[in-house]
């Protein structure tokens, strides 16, 4: 497996790709943080961007990646090795360098701005996490589009979809029933309805963190009653695992029960 | 060594293998012979663990090879298609191939006979179909393993090439290699083959050397013989 991830790291961190989503995040952070003049604040902003665009990447390159390695998989399958490594190798190979150009890409411009003797460092870690959260789990979920479908456009069709599900679409949904069902007692409604989706789970969990109030919405504060912050903060990072470990195991058992 | 007993294989409600049995005991050469789409093919990536199974059981060694991929290590595969990673140079697949199997004594040697030496800087999505066969012919022969499964080697070749393929085949048969081969050029199988498995209709319609061949069909040229298996079966 580590053989494999090697591979698919390298293939990826030679490729143009890895370079532009790196110098994308350099940019944006270092506008922010002029822009801001203030970490915390940047720290927001940067987090409506990461929460929306990370999820997009991991989606677009697990995809992507995937169906431009049908060789090498194929080349794999015949050599002495688990079905299971190859396709777990080359997700890791996707997600952890996704995950190291968004790191390096947002992290050296706040280091350089100052971040260590700041307040916000707290926060800006957990939004760093949160993010690597987010690659892991679309790279995923672009793992398993792509192995259910062997048509090339279907998959990137399906995978568009399933973000723009997520990321825009849910939100409306969720918030038509809250208010269509505004005579129940929502609040359990509501906390299962941001586990159910990756993006706002992060959303909630950054933003308890930060603890603005003004921001937290109605899930937020409901997430604060309910478990209180610290508790809220590890029950989320706990569902987010969970959110990682379902799309890994099903792609495990998907191909295993693949003809190639 | 291999043992294929009663292998059912269907894509979707494609039925392509309907109770395949295959016993292959000692080492040899062994072709695997029959019209486009019958089969060839998802026998051999059966065996590989490729395709999975319907129903039936594949062994190697008296082992089951369901879930198995140990088993890999016993068996080098020369691919029908061979598709390889476009963006990496010949040396660089070749390096990579080893690096994840294992030490290889003989790809110089190889590298030297098939003068795949002059394109090993190549990118692999550049070579002509020929050097993509010979770079897929030296992986194949590289590491030495007791089972050699070749689906058509002789796509593109050169005549030179070919006859140092021929020649190659034959010296693994004497190390006492397993040597499966599909090909649908009949003097080529003539030449270097000691059974024939004849697949059709997702069944083996025909097992024999070639004198039993000509007897069964009473015809003396190979190539009609095989072709008359064909035609008694569309009357
Ligand atoms: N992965 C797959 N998915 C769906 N159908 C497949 C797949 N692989 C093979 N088939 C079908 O199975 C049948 C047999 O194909 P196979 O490649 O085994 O034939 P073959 O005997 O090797 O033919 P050829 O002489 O052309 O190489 C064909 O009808 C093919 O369309
Ligand atoms: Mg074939």
């Amino acid at each position: 497996m580590f053989k494999i991830l090697k591979y698919s790291f390298f293939d990826l961190v030679r490729s143009r790709w890895s370079y532009v989503y790196f110098l994308f995040y350099l940019l944006l952070a270092a506008t922010l943080l002029f822009l801001n003049n203030d970490l915390s604040k940047a720290v927001i902003t940067l987090m409506n961007v990461i929460i929306i665009l990370v999820p997009l990447i991991g989606t677009i390159f697990g995809v992507m990646y995937f169906y431009n390695s049908k060789e090498f998989t194929e080349l794999l399958l015949a050599q002495p090795i688990k079905r299971s490594s190859i396709f777990i190798g080359l997700y890791l190979g996707v997600a952890v360098s996704l995950s190291m150009s968004l790191l390096l890409g947002i992290g050296v411009p706040f280091l350089l701005y100052g971040l260590t003797q700041s307040a916000a460092i707290w926060d800006f870690s957990l939004l760093l996490i949160t993010g690597v959260f987010l690659t892991f789990i679309f790279t995923g979920i672009a793992f398993n589009i792509s192995l259910s479908n062997e048509n090339k456009i279907k998959g990137f069709g399906y995978a568009i979809m399933m973000w723009l599900f997520l990321a825009v679409i849910y939100d409306g949904l969720f918030l038509m029933s809250l208010v269509f069902f505004e005579d129940y007692p929502l609040d359990k409604l509501s906390l299962i309805g941001t586990m159910l989706n990756p993006i706002d789970l992060s959303r909630t969990l950054i933003l308890l963190k930060l603890d603005i109030s003004a921001l937290l919405g109605y899930t937020g504060a409901v997430f604060k009653t309910f478990f209180g912050t610290n508790q809220g903060l590890i029950i989320s990072i706990s569902v987010l695992f969970l959110w990682v470990l379902f799309p890994a195991i099903r792609m495990v058992r998907k191909s295993n029960k693949k003809d190639f | 060594m291999i043992k294929v007993q009663d292998l059912h294989k269907k894509f979707q409600k494609n039925i392509v293998l309907s109770g395949v049995n295959l016993e292959l005991k000692e080492s040899g050469i062994y072709s695997i012979l029959g019209p486009n789409g019958s089969g060839k093919t998802t026998l051999i990536k059966s065996i590989l663990g490729m395709v999975l199974p319907t129903k039936g059981s594949i062994k190697i060694n008296d082992k089951s090879i369901k879930a198995a991929w140990d088993y890999r290590k016993q068996i080098d595969y020369l691919p029908q298609i061979a598709n390889f990673p476009s963006n990496l140079k010949v040396k660089e697949l070749i390096s990579m191939i080893k690096d994840l199997r294992g030490n290889s004594k003989r790809d110089k040697e190889l590298i030297n006979l098939f003068g795949v030496e002059k394109f090993l800087d190549k990118k692999v999505g550049t070579l002509s179909g020929g050097m993509k066969q010979k770079t897929n012919i030296v992986l194949a022969f590289m590491f030495d393993s007791p089972i050699l499964i070749l689906d058509e080697p002789t796509t593109g070749l050169d005549p030179v090439a070919l006859i140092h393929l021929k020649e190659l085949i034959q010296k693994e048969k004497e190390r006492g290699k397993l040597i499966l081969i599909t090909s649908h050029i009949m003097s080529f199988v003539e030449e270097i083959t000691d059974e024939i498995v004849f697949l059709l209709e997702g069944n083996v319609h025909f097992e024999g050397n070639i004198s039993e061949l000509k007897k069964q069909t009473s015809e003396q040229n190979f190539e009609r013989a095989i072709a008359s298996l064909l035609i008694s079966n569309h009357v």
